[in-house]
């Protein structure tokens, strides 16, 4: 996944300043700091949060397979492990993203004060925010990787399609990750980040997750389907699954939209916030 | 003489290992200000602790208001103010809430919590305040508003670590200003400072501690007296000349003082001792004359200097 | 001695209680009875400043969970789930309420009782805020407790009420279950409470509870499915798991749910042990962090 660097030039207000004063191609150096922080303080709960979807996945798979047995989908039968897998894999996907872009970025912008200090550099925010994003990516790719792993082991990649799953999940994971540090940059207290939690929770449950969307009534499965998630987990399941068809393009071009939005928002934010 | 409001005897502290409070006596009356100076680590904020009745004695005797802390903690508290080294203001809260749920803790009347907490908020200056968020007030204000929660209870006696630390010159005069005429009500006040200044101005009468134990007491003016010079003349030859010009000084003054970065020199009279050094062929690159403070004690005292 | 102040006049008569004395005993007397209910009071407040999320998740998450998975999961499961193979069972709905229930008051718990305590000892002492007021320790302890409680079955109360709107309480004992789920909240809440205690800093530890034993407790209690669909080695998760006796407890009431009168009486007893533990623990490590 290479960086939409075009997208920038919208963001540059006059030709004088252009993409340099945003760009000094340097988001590298964000990354290694932030993998250095990563190392010295907390990789436990970075490698905890892999554990996450396959919890759900033993628990779910297991104890409510038992009592629903075959799911129904568009292409036929398939167990219900099967079913809801796919689903938690971009649901790995997501959480990886969202938290290194959400709570994270707040942290950082609000108490440690660090993009402050990088912005006084040589570095410019669209390095910082693809730096962030990219790091957040890595670590849903992360998780995405392992679960995919444990997916095979469990026999529940019904396809040689699975294989695309993985760049399936990192386009999951840049989307979460850029709209996330886009509206993290525009919260500015502990009380309005909970509200991030309040759209993630029912998004997560009612996205197809664990159950297909047919049983609501239209109007809410238009709702469910304006969300980003549901687009991931219909990607994800038809290529885990192996029922692909080009429909599933649809999905792809949600997110190349919404990477867009989040990069450029984040971007226009933070030069407001620390440049102007 | 009134009894005394505070009476410590062979006062310790044990941690593990290390004896943070090396017994330690003293008494403060009623209405008198009464300090502990100190470098960091030198037993005052754990000696603070236990006089504020939060903290257990390992041994030796403690009586505050003629109750011993280890049976009284809740009646002695209920007669403290306590201003703590770190603010631990609830920054959850507005201003003025805090001071409101602070009385609380008190047993006071809500009516009565809030004709003071006004009151207070006038005495510390925050009346425009009293609904900001407590992170958004300035380190100074942050002080005057715990320093206005310690007074919610008409405290008998106050209690205050290291009261200015951290703060601005500005800041820390206002906050003076408050204490004196806190002092000036007759309210008991108790504190410890690093600060020789903050000593010289707020404290009738004070001990110096290092190392958990007692090194000296008294007035400011009977201390420096005592252990110092009227005047101390500083001079400096370069970091790399002090040492070896040292050496050729034995004799002048009273005492000689070799510092990293100067020499100092302790006698009654400074100019002179200026004019001896001269005479001798030496040219300091700069040179000070002026009278001793708690500083010079301290140096004296423990070979060491407060803020190292 | 400086100050001519109008109190040290008054005092030093030997022999008689000195009056300063007198009054700090005075004083003392009501922070002694009462300090528990200031500090609730202190907490209420806070609370106050969070209201809006309070309500939100309060009103919100039954509604998400019990119309998601009341007709979303329900209508994947046909067949009544019966707690044992060959027992009668219910509808998906009615089989599922008890646990949301439960578990919404053990989120409500953790939530309370993880970081503001970390918060109160070191990112924002106010406990040592408390302690230097006639506040005593357990006092401190207390006062969280009674004001989490409250949250809790508040937040119980109107999760019991939608239930009861969904059609998922048949029993007309049913309203029982807010008092089971409050007592399985409180269960895991002080043993959560007395570990944070311990804690001199967080690099971690908290976000791993909530990993490695609030979500697989969420999972694996009994709360989807019924324990004896795990396989055996998995099932003592759900016996020590204060979640699975919170929802046991609440079945029985919400829905007259068959176990036999000595497993719900182990229910009380396992939910009141831990409670009691969690509460007592907290009190020693708070007079012994806080009077050091």
């Amino acid at each position: 996944m290479t960086a939409p660097a075009t997208t920038t030039d919208r963001t540059a207000p006059t030709g004088g300043r252009g993409v340099a004063s945003l760009y000094a191609g340097n988001s590298r150096a964000v990354m290694a700091r932030g993998w250095r922080a990563t190392r010295s303080s907390n990789w436990m709960i970075v490698v905890s949060g892999f554990f996450e979807p396959i919890f759900y996945l033993l628990s779910m798979g297991i104890g409510l397979g038992a009592l629903v047995g075959e799911v129904a989908t568009a292409d036929g039968d398939v167990s219900y492990a099967a079913y809801i897998a796919p689903a938690l894999l971009a649901v790995a996907a997501m959480n990886g993203a969202i938290y290194d872009s959400t709570w994270n970025v707040f942290f950082k912008m609000n108490f440690a004060k660090l993009y402050e200090g990088m912005l006084a550099t040589s570095l410019g925010p669209l390095d910082v925010a693809l730096g962030e994003i990219s790091l957040a990516l890595l670590r849903g790719a992360f998780y995405a990787s392992g679960f995919l792993l444990v997916m095979q082991a469990l026999g529940l990649n019904l396809s040689w399609w699975a294989l695309l799953a993985l760049p399936a999940v990192l386009l999951i994971a840049f989307g979460f990750a850029s709209l996330g540090m886009a509206i993290t940059s525009y919260m500015k207290t502990f009380q309005q980040m909970d509200w991030i939690n309040f759209v993630l929770l029912p998004m997560f449950l009612l996205s197809a997750t664990f159950f297909p969307i047919t049983v609501y009534p239209q109007a809410v499965q238009w709702i469910i389907q304006a969300m980003p998630l549901w687009h991931g987990v219909e990607l994800v399941r038809g290529l885990t699954t192996g029922a692909v068809h080009w429909g599933l393009l649809w999905h792809v071009l949600y997110y190349a939209v919404m990477i867009v939005v989040g990069v450029v928002f984040t971007t226009k934010r933070l030069r407001a916030l620390f440049l102007d | 003489m009134p009894a005394p409001v505070i009476t410590a005897r062979d006062l310790r502290k044990q941690y593990e290992d290390v004896a943070a409070v090396d017994g330690i006596s003293f008494e403060v009356s009623p209405g008198e200000s009464f300090g502990l100076l100190g470098p960091n680590g030198a037993g005052k904020s754990t000696t603070m602790r236990m006089v504020g009745a939060v903290s257990t004695r390992t041994s030796g005797d403690l009586e505050i208001l003629g109750l011993d802390p280890n049976a009284h903690g809740p009646d002695i508290r209920s007669q403290l103010g306590v201003v703590p080294q770190a603010d631990n203001l609830d920054t959850e809260l507005r201003v003025r809430e805090n001071l409101l749920v602070y009385g609380r803790y008190f047993g006071l009347p809500r009516r009565t919590i809030a004709e003071r907490a006004d009151e207070l908020l006038a005495f510390a200056q925050l009346e425009e305040k009293s609904k900001a968020k407590v992170d958004a007030l300035s380190g100074g204000m942050k002080r005057r508003l715990t320093i206005a929660r310690a007074l919610i209870n008409d405290p008998r006696i106050l209690l205050l670590d290291e009261p200015t630390t951290g703060l601005d010159p500005q800041a820390r005069h206002i906050l003076w200003d408050r204490l004196f005429r806190l002092k000036e009500q007759g309210t008991t006040l108790v504190l410890t400072t690093h600060y020789m200044d903050e000593a010289e101005q707020l404290c009738d009468r004070l001990i110096v501690v290092d190392h958990g134990r007692i090194m000296a007491e008294g007035t400011p003016a009977e201390l420096i007296r005592a252990h110092s010079s009227r005047e101390v003349l500083e001079v400096r030859f370069g970091a790399d000349r002090n040492a070896e010009v040292a050496k050729r000084l034995e004799g002048v003054g009273d005492r000689i003082e070799v510092l990293p970065d100067r020499i100092l020199v302790y006698s009654a009279n400074g100019e002179a001792e200026l004019v001896r050094i001269t005479e001798a062929g030496l040219h300091p690159i700069t040179s000070l004359v002026r009278r001793s403070s708690l500083e010079d004690v301290f140096l004296r005292l423990t070979g060491r200097s407060l803020i190292e | 001695m400086s100050a001519e102040s109008p109190r040290q006049q008054a005092t030093d008569a030997p022999g008689a209680p000195r009056p300063e004395t007198a009054r700090a005993l005075a004083a003392g007397t009501r922070p002694r009875r009462f300090g528990a209910w200031y500090v609730a009071e202190h907490r209420f407040r806070v609370m106050r400043s969070y209201l809006q999320t309070m309500l939100a998740t309060g009103i919100g998450s039954p509604i998400i969970y019990l119309y998601g998975l009341g007709a979303g999961l329900a209508s994947l499961i046909d067949a009544p789930v019966a707690s044992q193979p060959g027992a009668e069972g219910v509808p998906y709905l009615v089989f599922v309420a008890p646990a949301l229930l439960a578990s919404a008051a053990i989120t409500v718990a953790t939530e309370e009782f993880s970081y503001p305590i970390m918060l109160g000892y070191k990112w924002n002492p106010t406990f040592t805020g408390m302690h230097a007021s006639p506040i005593r320790p357990g006092q401190i302890v207390d006062g969280i407790v009674i004001s989490v409680t409250v949250r809790i079955l508040a937040t119980s109360a109107v999760y019991y009420l939608f239930m009861l709107l969904f059609g998922a309480v048949p029993s007309p004992l049913g309203y029982l279950a807010v008092l089971a789920a409050t007592l399985g909240g409180l269960a895991f809440g002080h043993l959560l409470m007395a570990y944070v205690s311990t804690l001199e800093q967080d690099t971690g530890q908290i976000a791993l509870v909530m990993r490695f034993l609030v979500l697989p407790m969420t999972l694996f209690s009994g709360t989807f499915f019924p324990l004896s669909q795990l396989p055996w080695f998995l099932q003592p998760i759900g016996w020590v798991s204060p979640l699975w006796h919170a929802t046991e407890l609440s079945r029985v009431f919400a829905y007259g749910y068959p176990e036999p009168l000595w497993l719900t009486v182990v229910h009380v007893v396992v939910l009141v042990a831990m409670a009691a533990v969690g509460w007592i623990a907290s009190r020693r490590i708070a007079a012994r962090r806080l009077g050091r």
